[in-house]
């Protein structure tokens, strides 16, 4: 009896497509769609349009083999709405959930305003390059965002303000169009009882409530006083707002390739493959989403 | 690489010999031109007489038995207030009989991408490992520029891979599951008349490419032609309708979306391919659009193909078969944009 002629071969036989998945260590074939299934265990209201999800993963071995680093995205899963890439907001410490900071713009994000805590979403991940803050230790540190962009700098302010003592001056500077789309705002006074840590926070446009400056981000920069030989920026927001405040710190000395910024692209994958994220060689999923700023520039038509 | 030589009715008894527990995908003809000309493409076939190995070129390249242009990535069972996710690979093997040198080169450009790197994709390794391919060589048609390219000589990424001599075919073997079939027909060793005989049909087909660009120094080109009207001249023409990445045999951008059934009792996450010229390809959420016009998504386009690519894995996307160039409806044809940009003709 002859053998049939092609025999069926089993990509889930592959030694390596059964080890575990985690996706931040080196490791090759995976069964790469898998979720690690998860609960909405806190819904916060930050603004009209934000919102805070706490999320669990609900296996504990997959929980506890979880772990990613300031910068770093997860793709969340809702099943039956979509997958949509998503910055961590939370920090890298915190080992029992993670944190999403959500904005409706979508079908998916329209979904999960819906959801209530105890729903079950999925996520993957994490993916992505992270803020290299381990480089940044024993030098000055200045923190910017603009808009949304505080939820992927929150990882990185909750990294600094934990290990305090690891960076020198640290400065936070905030800005939204109005008042009412600051995010966070229930955070800024604990930031700022910290000792030796400068937090300010502007607004375009000031309402009847509003104290405290009024103008651009640039604005705030001007009250900061840094030694650019020891000083490292990270900057999150619009890609707009790169430009403006990027040029200003160049003026103030600090060298483009110590400046640090998140760059935004509708990924379908994370992996590299899908080319969505694609600006010209560079895929923002793997390469980035966190870039020095002098590769932005190069990189033709990124922001 | 071992060589043997396989006479016709050898080749048919092997095509039978897979056929009786096998699909095999090869050229069909499926009709006519207004000028004449068949229509080919790759489709299961179900006798040795209805493959066509004769066939000039397919309008599809045949990667959508790698790259399925829709595919589940996963399903989803709902029940209550929970969901089970299921994953399923491909499993049944199959063959393709027919592929030209440059469609099997465009695969190896795929494995690199999908094999390969940090996350290779199972779901392309479960469909490639599972595909038995024969290929064929032939001379050129005249607008196909795969030598200029280098993509026009294979040496690797088949399993069998055949030259017709007339009355015979001289094979290059290249894994052990086409060594084994081969074995199972009528096969002999390579003589010196052989190897003659193969070198002057070589030649003839190399002497075939008759159109050529020029693609020395070509990502500095792309470089500093960033903003040549030259980007305008062609964007003004394209239609964004995707025909091109549909037909590339090595286009693989995808979108992934996700559907649930009436019942609501099943989901699933589909993947389906997508085209760097469509208008939503770089939206992202809030509705910005990273590229809004036509000769932006064109130029990426090129840029991916010619530059991008060739900085990650040393060689451009494009085997150069003119697939593109063919279906455009608009004729836009990447000889003519290369040369444009070269030459400055704006």
């Amino acid at each position: 009896m002859c053998p049939l002629p092609l025999r069926s071969y089993d990509v889930r036989l592959e030694s390596e497509m059964n080890q575990p998945l985690d996706f931040n260590r080196l490791l090759r074939l995976k069964p790469v769609a898998k979720v690690f299934k998860s609960e909405i265990t806190g819904v916060i209201r930050l603004t009209e349009m934000e919102k805070l999800f706490h999320i669990r993963i609900i296996d504990d071995a997959e929980r506890e083999r979880f772990s990613f680093l300031p910068g770093q995205f997860v793709m969340l899963e809702v099943p039956g709405y979509g997958e949509v890439p998503i910055s961590i907001s939370s920090s890298p410490s915190n080992k029992g959930y993670i944190e999403l900071c959500i904005r409706k713009a979508g079908t998916v994000t329209n979904a999960l305003h819906r959801a209530h805590r105890g729903a079950k979403v999925g996520i993957r991940g994490p993916f992505g390059t992270n803020f290299p803050l381990e480089r940044m230790e024993g030098q000055s540190i200045l923190l910017i965002a603009g808009g949304l962009g505080l939820a992927p700098l929150r990882a990185p302010i909750f990294h600094v303000t934990e290990n305090r003592s690891d960076f020198r001056d640290v400065h936070i500077l905030y800005g939204t169009k109005d008042p009412d789309q600051l995010l966070f705002d229930y955070q800024y006074e604990e930031w700022r009882r910290i000792d030796d840590v400068n937090i300010q926070v502007i607004v375009e446009q000031a309402n009847d409530s509003w104290k405290g400056p009024v103008g651009l981000i640039t604005k705030l920069l001007d009250n900061v006083t840094i030694d650019p030989n020891g000083t490292y920026a990270i900057v999150c927001g619009p890609p707009v707002m790169f430009k403006f405040v990027c040029g200003q710190l160049s003026q103030m000395g600090i060298p483009m390739d110590r400046m640090f910024v998140s760059l935004e692209r509708r990924m379908h994958c994370g992996m590299g493959k899908c080319c969505r994220c694609n600006v010209g060689d560079t895929y923002t999923c793997t390469d980035g989403p966190v870039f020095d700023y002098w590769s932005v520039i190069n990189l033709k038509e990124a922001i | 690489m071992l060589f043997k030589i396989l006479s016709k009715d050898g080749f048919r008894s092997l095509v039978e010999i897979i056929l009786q527990s096998n699909e095999i995908i090869a050229p069909k003809k499926i009709g006519t031109k207004a000028d004449g000309d068949p229509i080919h493409q790759f489709l299961p076939v179900t006798s040795f007489e209805e493959m066509d190995l004769d066939y000039r070129t397919t309008e599809y390249s045949a990667k959508t038995y790698f790259l399925p242009y829709r595919e589940n990535l996963c399903t989803f069972d709902f029940e209550a207030d929970d969901w089970e996710q299921k994953i399923a690979y491909r499993m049944q093997p199959r063959a393709i009989i027919g592929l030209r040198a440059f469609d099997i080169n465009a695969l190896t450009k795929l494995d690199k991408v999908f094999s390969k790197g940090r996350f290779p994709s199972p779901y392309y390794i479960s469909r490639r490992k599972n595909t038995f391919i024969v290929g064929i060589d032939r001379e050129p048609l005249e607008d196909e520029f795969c030598q200029s390219i280098g993509a026009d000589i294979v040496t690797h990424g088949f399993d069998l891979f055949m030259t017709d001599l007339g009355d015979r075919y001289f094979v290059a073997v290249d894994s052990d599951r086409g060594f084994n079939l081969l074995n199972r027909v009528d096969v002999r060793e390579v003589t010196d008349e052989d190897t003659q005989a193969y070198k002057e049909v070589r030649k003839r087909i190399q002497n075939g490419f008759k159109t050529k660009i020029n693609l020395s120094n070509l990502p500095n080109l792309l470089d500093l032609e960033f903003t040549s009207e030259v980007w305008k001249k062609w964007g003004d023409k394209c239609l964004s309708c995707g025909s091109c990445a549909m037909v590339c045999p090595t286009c693989y951008c995808y979108g992934v979306s996700e559907e649930v059934s009436m019942d609501f009792k099943e989901g699933a996450r589909v993947k389906q391919l997508y085209s760097c010229n469509l208008l939503d390809f770089a939206r992202v959420a809030g509705g910005h659009n990273f590229r809004p016009d036509q000769e932006t998504r064109l130029k990426y386009r090129y840029y991916h193909q010619h530059r991008g690519f060739l900085e990650d894995y040393d060689e451009p996307k494009c085997v150069g078969c003119n697939r593109c160039g063919r279906v455009c409806l608009a004729g836009i044809s990447p000889a003519a944009v290369i040369r444009d940009l070269y030459e400055e003709n704006v």
